[in-house]
């Protein structure tokens, strides 16, 4: 019963085909998606959606952001970055990083983008659930720890944000990606798998523990 | 048999003027050769996981990944995580110097790559670039009657130390009391509570009273242990046995995604405590369970 894969490509995911996906779905990505973690949640939680007036230079980074994330893919993680011999950046390491941490932030974070999907392990909260039904996006869960793998599916470092501000784990890397695959583990629904699976867990668990 | 099965050899020479290179070495395999007990184990999982499941395509995935990180020598998983020393050393040895070698090991691993800069200013939020800090890397070191320096290594990455716990028994809201009964119930709740948070399948590592150091301590070196290895205390045997196959009937799975493979061992460590206290404490350790052993005698060295 291996499901059939769904081709994505990003950005400019229409609205329709992200609402056509559901909870188990196996989806695989080519195109541009950009990296995004803690830092950069806050950053453009307090510069771009608290703050009525961000600085000119801050509006420009948001302007060059959009071009890669309207309808498009941002990815919870944190790379390991080297410069190959033509100076270039490759990722070596790049795999999901745990998603929950930017629970506070990601409701706007996909309405400022108009995201139509997040990468990230470990699922996310109730919050995010109502952004994916609201504005047409879905959770993305990627394989954690795969670094070595997922890094192979990016062919090539475009361009990068904050660097020297953020750090390289937390700058946002613009990369693009050829056969990403994914599972849909929120969907526009309103499902979670993370939801349901932690339910019938905790069942398990009180059943388990009564017998000791 | 393929053909990256060598990887499970131990490698052997004689030590270097320069240990630093050894040093580095030692790093290299640990980020990106995963232990063989681990491979064993994860690989057994995925037989046991039903045709075209999600369970067992993450299992794949996973296989895939060591195996390809083993050959390209890099990190298996991104997050090197906090880079923890445990040093054995001979009676009468100093182990300053020891240190800073290792300090300069961890240095120059990040300039290669085997380790991703993971040290930040808790204050300022600075990235220091090399993974060194106020306590990064982190050692401990301990005096025994062997006559062999022992250096263990492991990488912990963020994700699962963020799961783990620590349990104040009684636990009013679990029903847990300050029995064995009480102990295997947090422990089943800090893997429930995990989900697929950590990187399942993990390790557990539980430390069973002792001071809120001191047990969170014993509990994150149980992780050294060999999953095959049998605890030699029978009642602790018992609770890791019995935790392990009711671990994975919990459902969860590799990822969270759901499945029979949720842990890949847990190993249990008791301390004595005060009588006021008693601290159950839990480390999460990911799949990526990246720790390794170095050991140096007369002269000669063995990376296992």
């Amino acid at each position: 019963m291996t499901k059939n894969i769904i081709e994505l490509k990003s950005p400019g995911i229409s609205e329709d085909t992200i609402r056509n996906l559901k909870k188990g779905d196996v989806v695989s990505i080519s195109g541009v998606m950009v990296t995004g973690r803690d830092v950069a949640h806050k950053y453009l939680k307090d510069t771009f959606i608290s703050s009525q007036n961000p600085p000119e230079s801050e509006k420009l980074v948001l302007e060059n952001l959009k071009k890669y994330l309207d309808g498009g893919i941002l990815y919870h993680c944190g790379p390991v970055v080297y410069k190959d011999e033509n100076n270039e950046y490759k990722f070596s390491a790049a795999g999901p990083t745990t998603s929950i941490r930017e629970e506070p932030y990601e409701y706007d974070v996909i309405k400022l983008f108009n995201l139509r999907g997040v990468i990230g392990k470990g699922g996310m909260g109730a919050k995010t659930l109502k952004a994916c039904q609201e504005f047409g996006s879905v959770y993305l869960h990627a394989i954690g720890g795969a670094a070595t793998y997922t890094a192979e599916r990016v062919k090539k470092v475009i361009g990068v944000g904050k660097l020297e501000e953020f750090g390289s784990p937390e700058a946002f890397w613009i990369i693009e990606v050829e056969n990403f695959e994914c599972v849909v583990t929120m969907d526009s629904h309103g499902d979670s798998l993370h939801e349901s699976l932690l339910l019938e867990s905790e069942k398990i668990q009180k059943e388990i523990m009564a017998s000791f | 048999m393929l053909e990256n099965e060598k990887r499970f050899n131990k490698i052997e020479g004689e030590v270097p003027e320069n240990r630093i290179n050894l040093f580095v070495n030692l790093i290299k395999e640990a980020s990106s050769n995963l232990p063989g007990d681990v491979v064993k184990a994860i690989k057994a999982q995925k037989e046991k996981e039903e045709e075209g499941s999600q369970a067992k395509r993450a299992l794949g995935i996973i296989i895939e990944n060591f195996n390809l990180a083993y050959e390209k020598k890099t990190p298996i998983c991104q997050d090197t995580g906090t880079v923890i020393f445990h040093i054995h050393y001979p009676i009468g040895m100093s182990v300053l110097k020891l240190k800073e070698e290792l300090t300069l090991a961890v240095q120059e691993a990040t300039k290669k790559g085997y380790l991703r800069p993971n040290a930040v200013d808790s204050i300022s939020g600075k990235n220091s670039g090399d993974n060194c800090g106020f306590g990064s890397p982190s050692f401990y070191a301990d005096e025994w009657e062997k006559d062999i320096l022992e250096i263990k290594i492991m990488l912990k990455g963020g994700g699962c130390e963020n799961v783990g716990a620590q349990y104040t028994l009684p636990d009013t809201k679990l029903e847990a009391g300050r029995d064995i009964k009480g102990v295997k119930k947090v422990i089943l709740d800090a893997v429930v509570k995990a989900q697929g948070k950590g990187c399942a399948p993990g390790i557990i590592g539980v430390g069973i009273g002792g001071d809120r150091v001191s047990g969170a301590l014993a509990a994150k070196n149980q992780i050294f242990r060999y999953l095959e290895d049998e605890n030699l205390d029978n009642e602790l045997a018992q609770i890791e046995k019995e935790l392990y196959e009711k671990s994975n009937q919990l459902g969860i799975g590799p990822m969270g995604f759901g499945g029979k493979t949720t842990v890949l061992g847990v190993k249990c460590a008791k301390l004595h405590r005060v009588p006021a206290s008693f601290f159950v404490s839990i480390s999460y350790m990911c799949w990526a369970a990246r720790r390794k052993t170095l050991e140096i005698k007369n002269n000669q060295f063995t990376i296992k």
